[in-house]
């Protein structure tokens, strides 16, 4: 029997594809066969790259910038009834989340997001592997509807190539019936990159919090050895000290990294919420009873301003030896 | 002007959260509270009506001990509660919670159009972030999600206005009401009750309307209506083989060893 196609949604910024959108790809093809969806411009330049991918369909939908949820949904539904696809795959961020329940809402499907895996059971029905409750559950979710719509964590599998060997195939849609458009976007403003990965995409992350007490010197030399994003909790955002979108945790972004490095972090729940999930945990803090000790695998006990520097001279010292 | 906002009773979370062995997130432990980000979209909806004049309800659907979820709202300055609680309801998943909201608000919107639908960022116990627009899909109202700001413009304050600080984008948006809203943790600083507050609060009643009552088919809420199953839940493993040292001059020698060791630079 052939297994009907699996939609994943790839995210771009300007026609540059987000690193996530790899590891759907390499997890929608595990499901079945694979046919990407680009929602907006730029798609010419990213075609080779979603070949190399084992992309050999696009749907594609030209869409203004300003592009709302309800658009996309609109979109994703319409794919989805039209060519047949029972699942559709997205990389689970807060506007992404929003996309998957109205695509779901639309189209009858079951909803997941944050899944942190996804496979398929003997009766060919989708299993989501979940965390609950801060990352100390684990839980397994079937869907039992026929359609699934599913957000992904970033990094819930690492992503692979597989080369189809040819440019895909580009079918291009028009919205039938495009949502009213109730909500009016009167200002946009896109933040500058930072050079460094991004946060909820990073493979290592550096945090710093309020005991950093507005110098985030050390993390960010350790962040920029490592190759990582650099972090912080509510306490060091709502300071002032480094912009919101840094902010990890309940209400800010949800990571889970191969390795998180927080440094004058205690640890507070709603912090945890949001990266206890990371692979490795190292934390480095001054109170031995700090509440973060709870769930590192590696802890040190000690001023962030000397053991990060060591740390990071340290690493590089090893990298220059190497070369 | 008319708000309702909507507020959950979850699981506090400095208490031991988990999952009965069905699957569902257990509520024994009796140690519930209302949604702490949903007392930043109750201050927001009671600020507006400061602001502007009009009354808030605050609408939870859950079971019986969820009162003290609108409980809580009646404290911090809302008018009205309604608490949806029914047997059937038992298992629900976000549409079939977004499918009774909308129909508590239609009720509510009968003796008078509601203005304003507010909601908290996300409900702490589940962190799904998806009830706020699926409820304005129910509705059918423009939604303005995520605000870090919110305010009523316009001449006659008829225009909600929303910045929101997305992971790489900045916005500000504007829809005319009625209109549905969330705010996030920065939107404001939750007022705390005082006596006073608090004894005014006990005079207010809280009406608990049934699925009858808003003329939902119970079949097509609950669990069986549910268009997914928990089949496993279980705590996550402890973590194994973990490292406490204290700094005593070569600790950041001893981390790098540790990342080299464990291939994790
Ligand atoms: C509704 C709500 C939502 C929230 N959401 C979030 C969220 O999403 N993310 C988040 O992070 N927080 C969130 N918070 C805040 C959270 O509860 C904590 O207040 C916050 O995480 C604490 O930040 P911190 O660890 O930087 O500060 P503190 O808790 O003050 O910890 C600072 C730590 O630094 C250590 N320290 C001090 N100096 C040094 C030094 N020189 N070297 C090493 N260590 C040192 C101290 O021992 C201490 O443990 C939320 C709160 C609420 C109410
Ligand atoms: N059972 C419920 N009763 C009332 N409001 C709810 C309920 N579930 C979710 N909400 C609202 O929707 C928001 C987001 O919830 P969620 O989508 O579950 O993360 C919450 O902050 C509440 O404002």
């Amino acid at each position: 029997m052939t297994q009907p196609a699996v939609l994943a949604l790839v995210d771009h910024h300007d026609g540059v594809v987000r690193a996530p959108a790899f590891e759907l790809l390499t997890l929608a093809r595990s499901l079945g066969p694979v046919e990407a969806v680009w929602l907006g411009s730029g798609l010419a330049d990213a075609l080779d790259l979603l070949a190399e991918h084992g992309v050999s369909t696009v749907h594609q939908v030209d869409l203004e910038a300003d592009v709302t949820v309800a658009t996309s949904a609109r979109a994703l539904a319409e794919i989805m009834v039209e060519s047949g696809a029972t699942t559709v795959l997205l990389s689970s961020t807060f506007e992404n989340k929003e996309v998957a329940a109205l695509t779901a809402h639309e189209t009858g499907a079951g909803l997941s997001v944050d899944a942190a895996g996804l496979e398929r059971s003997g009766e060919g029905r989708l299993v989501v592997h979940q965390q609950a409750f801060a990352a100390t559950w684990t839980l397994q979710v079937e869907i039992t509807t026929p359609r699934a719509v599913v957000a992904v964590k970033p990094n819930a599998v690492p992503a692979e190539a597989e080369p189809t060997g040819q440019a895909p195939q580009v079918v291009v849609h028009a919205l039938v019936s495009p949502p009213a458009a109730r909500t009016r976007v009167v200002e946009r403003t896109v933040r500058p990159s930072s050079g460094r990965p991004e946060l909820g995409e990073a493979q290592v992350v550096v945090a710093g919090g309020r005991g950093t007490e507005g110098d985030f010197s050390a993390v960010e030399e350790l962040a920029e050895v490592l190759g990582g994003a650099v972090g912080a909790t509510r306490v060091a955002t709502d300071e002032g000290w480094i912009g919101h979108e840094t902010q990890i945790g309940q209400t800010g972004v949800t990571i889970s990294p191969r390795l998180y490095v927080g440094a004058g972090v205690s640890g507070a729940v709603h912090h945890r919420g949001g990266m206890q999930s990371s692979g490795t945990i190292v934390a480095v803090n001054a109170d031995p009873e700090a509440p973060i000790f709870e769930i590192a695998d590696f802890g040190v006990v000690g001023d962030l301003f000397s053991v990060l520097p060591q740390a990071a001279a340290e690493l590089r010292r090893l990298k220059a030896e190497q070369a | 002007m008319k708000i309702v906002v909507c507020v959950k009773h979850v699981p506090d979370l400095q208490g031991d959260r988990g999952f009965t062995p069905e699957g569902r997130v257990d509520r024994s432990q009796g140690d519930g509270t209302l949604n702490e980000l949903d007392e930043n979209a109750v201050e927001a909806a009671v600020t507006l009506a400061e602001t502007h004049g009009g009354e808030v309800t605050v609408l939870t659907m859950g079971p019986q001990d969820a009162e003290d979820a609108v409980r809580r709202g009646l404290q911090m300055g809302a008018e009205h509660a309604v608490h949806v609680v029914d047997d059937a309801l038992a298992g629900s998943d976000a549409f079939a919670t977004a499918t009774v909201l909308a129909a508590a608000v239609r009720r509510i919107a009968a003796d008078g159009p509601v203005d304003l639908v507010v909601t908290g960022m996300a409900a702490l116990d589940g962190l799904m972030s998806v009830v706020p627009t699926l409820l304005a899909a129910e509705l059918d109202l423009p939604q303005a999600t995520l605000a870090a700001e919110l305010t009523l413009t316009g001449a006659d304050a008829r225009t909600v206005r929303v910045r929101r600080d997305l992971d790489h984008v900045v916005e500000v948006l504007e829809a005319d009401l009625p209109a549905l809203v969330s705010v996030t943790d920065q939107a404001n600083q939750p007022r705390y009750p005082n006596f006073k507050a608090i004894m005014a609060a006990r005079k207010k009643v809280v009406s608990t309307w049934s699925l009858a009552d808003l003329g939902v088919d119970p079949t097509a809420v609950g669990q069986t209506a549910a268009r997914t199953t928990v089949v496993e839940a279980s705590p996550r493993p402890a973590r194994e083989d973990r490292v406490l040292i204290t700094d005593e001059g070569d600790a950041g020698l001893r981390l790098a060893a540790y990342l080299v060791e464990n291939r994790l630079v």
